[in-house]
């Protein structure tokens, strides 16, 4: 046969609660309790104020910048808890918050690094969490390294990276599949495929039909789920998790979800994108299918809403103040953190707050007269 | 004790580390079965098996990336860029990732590995093969970058750089890596990262170089009257600087040459004088000079030498400083 097929796959699109909180009872079967669903859904009501606040504040001049990560909650709270909090390890981009707080992250760190302070990354020991990465895609390849020293010392542990459609653009996506593939380590790449980045909207990034097909090339798992499903894309990063602790490589996810909000608060989403579409994608909020999921099972009502929203109204209080009630860092932290021991010119600078050395650097101290009088 | 070449005393330092910790793992192209294009790493894999001396895909950023990732987690890695001429698609994760990790979670996360580059021109590379571009990473802030020159400074240069809590950068002079033997310990020793060295000792003028023109300049010395006494520092570490070797000897000699391979606008060479001005004004006698690499691209093998500051070069600005 002269011709003969070498390579065929496909992708598969996961669903286990569909719009209307109908769960799919094959898929769907001893996946979460009521108690967990419940919990998972109520921490989505808290998170989801937390970011309209965290806009807020950005509006009214208390924080720089902020990515809204509204609207993709299911993808973050989802993948979050099928993780071992203090066993595994994520390493996020920046619309991932709800995951992050799942894991032990205080949520006015993320606070703090939005209103221009570093230690807002300064990530308590024990919480498995690395800083959010701005550049895109970089952290991709942090986390493939991980994930590698974690199986060269034989260590139990699976590390999630995060990560936007815009960014399986970069080199650094395909560098990083390439390696994890290749070296067959633990780690799920996790694909928040949000239809946008910043104002190019998937179609324009690229030709592929799925984000999810990319990993194919890899020779990765690939798979794409409803990434506003909570409970779907619990169940694919679960699996992805067994998998990468079995020995058998990564999975690349393509959680199929949308940007409600603006890119950051510095951008204005109306330039560039139809009020009808993003209308459409606010029927498929994550948080109304769960609700009436809950409300269909009889858990849920107006009631027990309102205690949720008032406890979240405390919760973000509590953030806000802890966040704002810190003094601002002291001069000195510039210098101090660069390197473990600091070089003799940056102490230097530390010293004098100058980078200009007459009068300022002590091996200039009298040279000028000696000079002078010797002339 | 037994003589090496820079080649063997490098790869003796790896050898010597791989098997004093076992977090140490060597990662690049061809740098596992092959023992490295330079054969730097020869015989290692054999010794230490696969999963410690890894042929990774060729893949720059991948290997810089994944280097900070095991670093990250606890790991020692020292990943090899085959030629300093290929950093470009490795500079995003070394500049603004290993740089910065320290800094940006106020020391939560620390990335300590060693990142072995074959560096600097005369050895008839190809082009892209024969670049200094070490004052790129002097000037981006949370780097420490080295480049000893002679075999018994590289291996325990190699060997504090290893074990330093932070990201370094080592350059390996090519031209140097076969050129000559010295006796180096077989053993476990360190040489002090930010040290220089003074190769001679001089009262007349101060010649500062580091890498393959070190030897460059011991040639021009070679030239010179003998009335002429030349202070040589070699500062094996550029970042950061040995100032108290530099300013010493310029604040004795009042006369100082910079010699480097790298073109010389916004160079190291720039960055030494403007401290020599700063710190040795009221001593010098005679404007700092600077023998360069031109502000060319470097030149293709036929022309390298012509571009490479040479002996003659040399004792030229050394005479016309003296002269000044």
């Amino acid at each position: 046969m002269p011709i003969r097929k070498v390579y065929e796959n496909s992708i598969e699109f996961v669903q286990v609660m569909d719009e209307q909180g109908v769960i799919d009872e094959r898929l769907g079967k001893d996946l979460l309790s009521d108690e967990q669903i419940t919990f998972l859904y109520e921490k989505m009501v808290e998170y989801r104020r937390l970011d309209e606040i965290a806009f807020t504040l950005q509006r009214s001049g208390r924080m720089y910048t902020y990515p809204q990560n509204k609207g993709q909650e299911a993808a973050a709270l989802g993948s979050g808890f099928a993780l071992r909090k203090g066993v595994d390890w994520l390493v996020p981009c920046y619309r991932e918050n709800g995951a992050l707080f799942l894991h032990g992250l205080p949520p006015e760190l993320i606070f703090l690094h939005w209103m221009g302070d570093e230690r807002g990354n300064a990530i308590p020991a024990g919480v498995n969490v690395t800083p959010i990465a701005i550049p895109i895609g970089t952290q991709m390849l942090h986390a493939t390294g991980m994930a590698w020293a974690f199986k060269q010392r034989k260590e139990d542990r699976v590390v999630c990276t995060y990560f936007g459609d815009g960014a399986t653009s970069e080199g650094d996506f395909h560098e990083a599949m390439n390696f994890a593939t290749t070296f067959k380590v633990p780690c799920i790449f996790f694909c928040q495929n949000n239809q946008w980045a910043i104002s190019v909207p998937r179609e324009q990034q690229m030709a592929s039909e799925t984000v999810a097909q990319k990993g194919f090339a890899y020779g990765a798992r690939s798979i794409q789920v409803d990434g506003n499903d909570l409970l779907a894309v619990y169940k694919v990063t679960l699996e992805a998790r067994e998998r990468a602790r079995a020995g058998e490589g990564p999975t690349i996810i393509e959680a199929v979800t949308y940007r409600l909000g603006d890119h950051t608060t510095a951008d204005d989403a109306r330039r560039y994108r139809d009020s009808e579409e993003v209308a459409a994608w606010a029927q498929k909020d994550p948080m109304i299918r769960l609700r009436k999921y809950l409300e269909g099972k009889g858990l849920w009502n107006d009631a027990k809403q309102q205690v949720v929203e008032d406890r979240a109204k405390a919760f973000c209080s509590e953030i806000v103040k802890k966040s704002e009630g810190i003094a601002k860092p002291d001069v000195n932290d510039m210098f101090d953190y660069l390197y473990a021991e600091m070089p003799e010119e940056l102490r230097r600078q530390k010293e004098t707050l100058r980078t200009h050395s007459l009068g300022q650097d002590p091996s200039q101290a009298g040279l000028r007269s000696s000079a002078a009088s010797a002339r | 004790m037994p003589q090496m070449t820079l080649v063997q005393a490098i790869n003796n330092a790896l050898d010597t580390e791989m098997a004093r910790d076992e977090r140490v793992v060597c990662l690049g192209e061809d740098v596992g079965l092959n023992g490295g294009v330079f054969r730097v790493t020869e015989g290692l894999q054999k010794k230490y098996g696969p999963d410690r001396v890894i042929d990774t895909p060729l893949s720059e950023s991948g290997i810089m990336g994944s280097s900070i990732g095991l670093a990250m987690a606890g790991q020692r890695p020292i990943p090899e860029i085959q030629f300093e001429g290929f950093m470009g698609p490795a500079y995003d994760q070394l500049v603004n990732h290993a740089a910065r990790f320290r800094n940006r979670t106020r020391g939560a996360i620390t990335v300590p590995l060693t990142v072995r580059v074959p560096w600097g021109g005369g050895i008839h590379a190809p082009e892209f093969h024969s670049d200094s571009p070490e004052a790129i990473y002097v000037h981006n802030p949370g780097l420490k970058v080295l480049c000893p020159c002679t075999p018994y400074d590289a291996k325990g240069m190699l060997l504090s750089a290893i074990r330093d809590p932070d990201p370094v950068i080592f350059f390996e002079p090519k031209r140097v890596y076969r050129s000559f033997r010295e006796e180096v310990p077989e053993g476990d020793y360190t040489v002090p990262i930010g040290k220089a060295k003074v190769v001679a000792e001089g009262t007349d003028v101060t010649v500062i170089s580091w890498g393959a023109m070190v030897f460059q300049c011991l040639e021009a010395l070679d030239g010179l009257p003998e009335d002429l006494s030349v202070e040589l520092i070699d500062l094996r570490t550029i970042h950061p600087l040995d100032f108290d070797t530099i300013c010493e000897s310029v604040t004795k000699t009042g006369r100082a040459v910079i010699v480097q391979e790298a073109p010389k606008t916004c160079s190291m060479a720039s960055e030494l004088s403007a401290i020599l001005m700063e710190k040795c004004f009221l001593h010098l006698q005679a404007p700092v000079q600077r023998v360069c690499g031109f502000d060319t691209v470097m030149p293709y093998a036929k022309l390298e030498l012509q571009y490479l500051p040479d002996a003659p070069r040399i004792a030229e600005a050394i005479k016309q400083v003296v002269a000044y």
